[in-house]
């Protein structure tokens, strides 16, 4: 694991960003790193601020400066007949000029390297020993998610939500179903595109638990800024206990009014889009619902999970999230009940 | 020195001379006659007033986003309607205005800065302007009948696919963009043709006005890169009208190579819209220091320059599809050079404004306007060519004030500058300075106000394209700034607008040189005649009306009762040999119909195709039509 990187300029970076907005929603924020590759980057970027910041004020000021030798007035006398001023001042421009462009070019040698270093450092990655491969593929407007591994018994299909041990790098490999989409949680990395019929990878890892927000970041159609993904960091041993239950097909219900609603679920439309390991619903085209009951939010985050939302999206998908392809399906009321309860049961 | 003044042109002859030039140059009568106009000054006038009515349209849709995106989740717009006029927004400044609006400028300042009379195919002008209208007219149908494009400028696949965006939306954007690319090698042909052998005897390379480099680099840049974007919006056409496949992935195509061709186009295209204004900013500087341009030679260079790195730079738009670190590499420092030869442009303008004796014009306002604003989006397009700094700002509202930043700052700024510089001579009136310059403080504070927060927007982890977002990630402050700033740039413009209709009834008569500058423009008559010059003149140094002998050198010989102009050799322009250019002619207009007729209905029924070639052909054999030159009767 990498040492937490430095941040050079965090009380530039809190002035900036207090100026506008106060302090909240650090959950999805480029400089707000939370992991070794995004605090790579971060470091970076204050670098690349403080030096071009500082040539910012300079040539400001020197356009500034000729303001204040100006000699106003279309009257006034031109320079001479010939429009120049005297030679020994051209060539002390000249000279100027001349160093500026010296500067500009040792400058931008300088971001360069600094620019191809952290790349190349962010590049290591790819020779981690022991990673966690998490396969990606994008969907309109959701995340497909599974846990590679070479034992099949391991390997864990979900959605929209990401679970990740602290301190071990993982391995994104993203894909696409259909459009070209973009995974993007800037606390832990920048972005990387998913691209229908090719495989694209990025390492992240997360250097202390907490629960980061990533959205789709390429234009992807109507529903582009509804595709949310949360990514929960946590302690190995935490993140071991939710791999090990999401493994787990869902349990049969006991209670009466869940086995109605299982029996709804099954009944309607539902199946041929969802799964529920453990049932009959082996539906591919839409996420994975075996442990719903478990995730922070729905329809790819739009909303928060609870009860009534559920109920909302379910009888009216096309009212939360215009143009999205989950099936208005007409539940019959006395059905409504069972089903939300049972699948906030999905824990 | 101005070539109108001076013994010779006292006498009647001279008089006769005129009478005769007004004739040869003068405008057909009539609806047929107007649309058959070819002289410079019309054309470019046109283009500049369509593309200004084009700038309100985007302008009107920038408006209609900053209010959807004033709050979170709010409902003004849907995400169909948002996506449709996010794409119209960007389509509309890059497509229908920036790049015409240069072009117009440039169709009318560049003969007049040359010292010739008209462009060096003038009928191919006319042609130009009515594909660049069919164009507007086109996409704005789409845009008026539900069918407006909805898979942003950009239009990438497989979204812009038959099988992601069925219906006519993406047809409408790809056809539009043949319309327009037709229109911009018409004019980058004639503007290089004008450049390269029309100029004012003894105007050597080296003593071109810096505008008409600017606009040679440009046309050049406009040349290459625009059979890119034809290339890619083609694959798109005929993948969703004929089932090529060329960038769908579903069966074997690649929709990274559109990616790659078109940003190959998009690119450049940046460059091809803020190169021009580069020249009009010398322009300016040249003459409110009134010295000569420090570091001429270095300007020139560092244009040509941009004109090449700039076509090597593409992929940084790609650096989160994934490439492999080597070239990552290379189109990180290929694109960081570019900060190189814009900074020397600047250095070198600040070397003359200091040891010039400036005079704050409103024009010059604009210009510092310019320098702060598009200095600080070069810098953050430093920021944009490092692939880990892209990685995490790509496609955020960081990328949008870079590039609101640069294109705002680097050619609308200078390109109101120039409004208020040409004005006179395009008018023959003042435009009223005090108001200008209050012009220019409502839209440079309506402009950082509606872009600067934007940056930290991008930074807090907001992306582009997004037609709402949830309330608690702190993005509501810095959004409702953005949209307050929209509504103050707005102010500035409709002030703009008054202050240019008002200047039109009640401002002050120009005369030939209000500015007392150095162009050969300023020696033609404000607003200039059809012919723009009664004799052509010659020139001397590279400031011809600033350091000239105390004879004016003028052309004579040229035969005034035709449409002559003189060809000049490409290097040291030496007198070479007479050209006749063709009388007004409706076939211009004529043929832009049939190809319109062909274009617009390709994208419903294939066969158009072969009906508006047919026109077309026949079109062309009218405009070709052999005959004598036409000259006026004794």
């Amino acid at each position: 694991m990498t040492a937490e990187p430095m941040k050079p300029a965090t009380l530039v970076s809190t002035i900036l960003l207090l100026v506008l907005n106060g302090c909240a929603g650090h959950q999805q924020s480029a400089v707000d790193a939370a992991g070794p590759q995004a605090g790579r980057i971060e470091t970076l970027f204050w670098f690349f601020l403080a030096i071009l910041g500082a040539v910012f004020i300079i040539v400001m000021a020197a356009a500034a400066w000729t303001l204040t030798k100006r000699h106003r007035g279309i009257e006034q006398e031109p320079l001479e007949r010939t429009h120049l001023p005297p030679p020994q001042t051209e060539t002390r421009l000249t000279r100027v000029v001349t160093i500026a462009t010296i500067a500009t070019v040792v400058i931008l040698f300088v971001l360069l390297v600094s620019s191809i270093v952290t790349g190349k450092g962010m590049a290591e990655f790819a020779n981690s020993k022991n990673p966690m491969v998490i396969e990606v593929t994008g969907w309109q407007w959701w995340w497909q998610v599974r846990y590679q591994n070479s034992d099949p018994q391991q390997v864990l299909d979900t959605a929209n939500e990401i679970h990740i041990p602290v301190g071990r790098p993982v391995m994104i490999r993203g894909t696409s179903q259909d459009v070209i989409h973009s995974f993007w949680v800037p606390n832990l990395h920048g972005k990387r595109d998913l691209i229908p019929s090719r495989i694209t990878t990025e390492w992240i890892e997360a250097d202390h638990p907490g629960v980061f927000r990533g959205q789709c970041a390429e234009f992807c159609g109507l529903q582009h800024a509804h595709m949310s993904v949360w990514v929960v960091a946590e302690p190995g041993d935490k993140f071991q206990a939710w791999f090990n239950s999401q493994l787990q097909p869902a349990p049969a219900p006991t209670d009466p009014v869940l086995q109605r609603g299982q029996q709804v679920f099954l009944n309607y439309a539902c199946v041929y889009c969802h799964t529920i390991r453990g049932t009959t619903a082996a539906g591919q085209n839409g996420p994975d619902l075996t442990h719903f009951g478990t995730r922070q939010g729905l329809a790819a985050n739009t909303l928060p999970n609870s009860m009534g939302n559920l109920g909302g999206w379910i009888v009216n998908p096309q009212s939360v999230k215009p143009g999205n392809h989950m099936a208005t399906i007409a539940v019959n009321p006395d059905d409504l009940q069972p089903l939300l309860q049972y699948l906030q049961s999905l824990k | 020195m101005n070539p109108a003044q001076g013994p010779i042109f006292n006498t009647e002859e001279h008089a006769q001379e005129l009478t005769i030039l007004e004739r040869v140059w003068r405008h057909p009568r009539g609806i047929f006659g107007w649309l058959s106009f070819t002289t410079h000054q019309a054309i470019g006038m046109r283009y500049i007033v369509t593309a200004f009515i084009f700038l309100l349209a985007g302008g009107i849709e920038a408006l209609l986003m900053r209010t959807q995106l004033a709050f979170p989740n709010n409902t003004f717009l849907g995400p169909d309607r948002y996506n449709e006029i996010f794409t119209t927004h960007g389509t509309t400044m890059m497509f229908l205005f920036a790049v015409p609006v240069m072009e117009g400028m440039a169709v009318y300042l560049v003969p007049l800065m040359l010292g010739t009379r008209n462009v060096a195919f003038p009928r191919l002008n006319a042609f130009g302007y009515w594909m660049y209208l069919g164009g507007c007219l086109f996409l704005y149908w789409g845009v008026f009948t539900n069918t407006a494009p909805d898979i942003g400028w950009f239009a990438y696949p497989p979204l812009s696919g038959p099988e992601f965006s069925p219906g006519k939306r993406p047809d409408f954007w790809a056809q539009m963009i043949t319309f327009t690319e037709v229109s911009a090698m018409c004019v980058a042909a004639e503007i290089i043709a004008t450049i390269f052998k029309m100029r004012a005897p003894g105007m050597s390379l080296n003593r071109i006005p810096m505008y008409c480099w600017s606009m040679l680099v440009q046309s050049f840049m406009v040349i290459f890169a625009m059979p890119a974007i034809m290339i890619a919006s083609s694959m798109l056409l005929s993948d969703r009208t004929v089932s090529t496949h060329f960038v769908n992935p579903a069966e074997g195509g690649d929709p990274l190579m559109f990616q790659h061709v078109f940003w190959f186009f998009g690119h450049p295209e940046v460059y091809i819209i803020f190169i021009p204004a580069l020249g009009m900013v010398s322009s300016i500087v040249i003459s409110s220091s009134r010295r000569q341009v420090f570091g001429y030679t270095a300007i020139v260079l560092s244009l040509i320059a941009t004109g090449f790195i700039g076509f090597g730079l593409w992929v940084h738009h790609m650096f989160a599809t994934g490439l492999p670190q080597i070239g990552e590499a290379y189109f990180t420092a290929a694109s960081m050079m570019i900060a190189i030869t814009s900074g020397v442009q600047i250095f070198c303008w600040i070397a003359t404004l200091w040891t010039g004796r400036l005079r704050m014009t409103a024009a010059m306002y604009f210009v510092f306007g310019f320098i702060a604003i598009f200095v600080l989006g070069g810098l953050t397009g430093v920021v944009l060519a490092s692939v880990p700094l892209d990685l995490q700002v790509h496609d955020t509202y960081f990328v949008v004030a870079h590039f609101h930043y640069v294109l705002i700052g680097g050619a609308l700024f200078p390109l109101f500058g120039a409004f208020h510089h040409w004005f006179p001579k395009m008018t023959g009136q003042m435009i009223d300075e005090k108001l200008g310059k209050i012009t220019f403080w409502i839209l440079f504070m309506g402009f950082n106000l509606t872009f600067f927060p934007m940056h930290i927007l991008g930074l807090k982890g907001m992306p582009r394209r997004v037609y709402t977002y949830p309330p608690d990630m702190g993005w509501a402050a810095a959004s409702g700034l953005a949209t307050v700033g929209a509504f103050v740039i707005a102010i500035g413009g409709l002030l703009f607008i008054a202050n240019v209709l008002w200047s039109r009834k009640h401002g002050k008569l120009a005369g030939n040189n209000p500015w007392d500058a150095d162009s050969l423009e300023w020696a033609a008559a404000s607003p200039p005649k059809n012919y723009n010059f009664a004799y052509l003149p010659a020139v001397t140094s590279r400031y011809p009306l600033w350091v000239a002998p105390e004879d004016q050198v003028i052309v004579t010989g040229l035969r005034n009762d035709r449409r002559e102009v003189l060809v000049t050799t490409l290097m040291d322009a030496e007198p070479h040999h007479r050209y006749v250019l063709p009388p007004p002619s409706i076939w211009p207009f004529l043929t832009a119909v049939a190809v319109t007729i062909g274009f617009a209905g390709s994208v419903f029924n294939a066969w158009y195709i072969t009906w508006g070639s047919i026109l077309s052909g026949i079109c062309f054999i009218g405009w070709f039509w052999p005959r004598r030159p036409v000259e006026l009767e004794p």
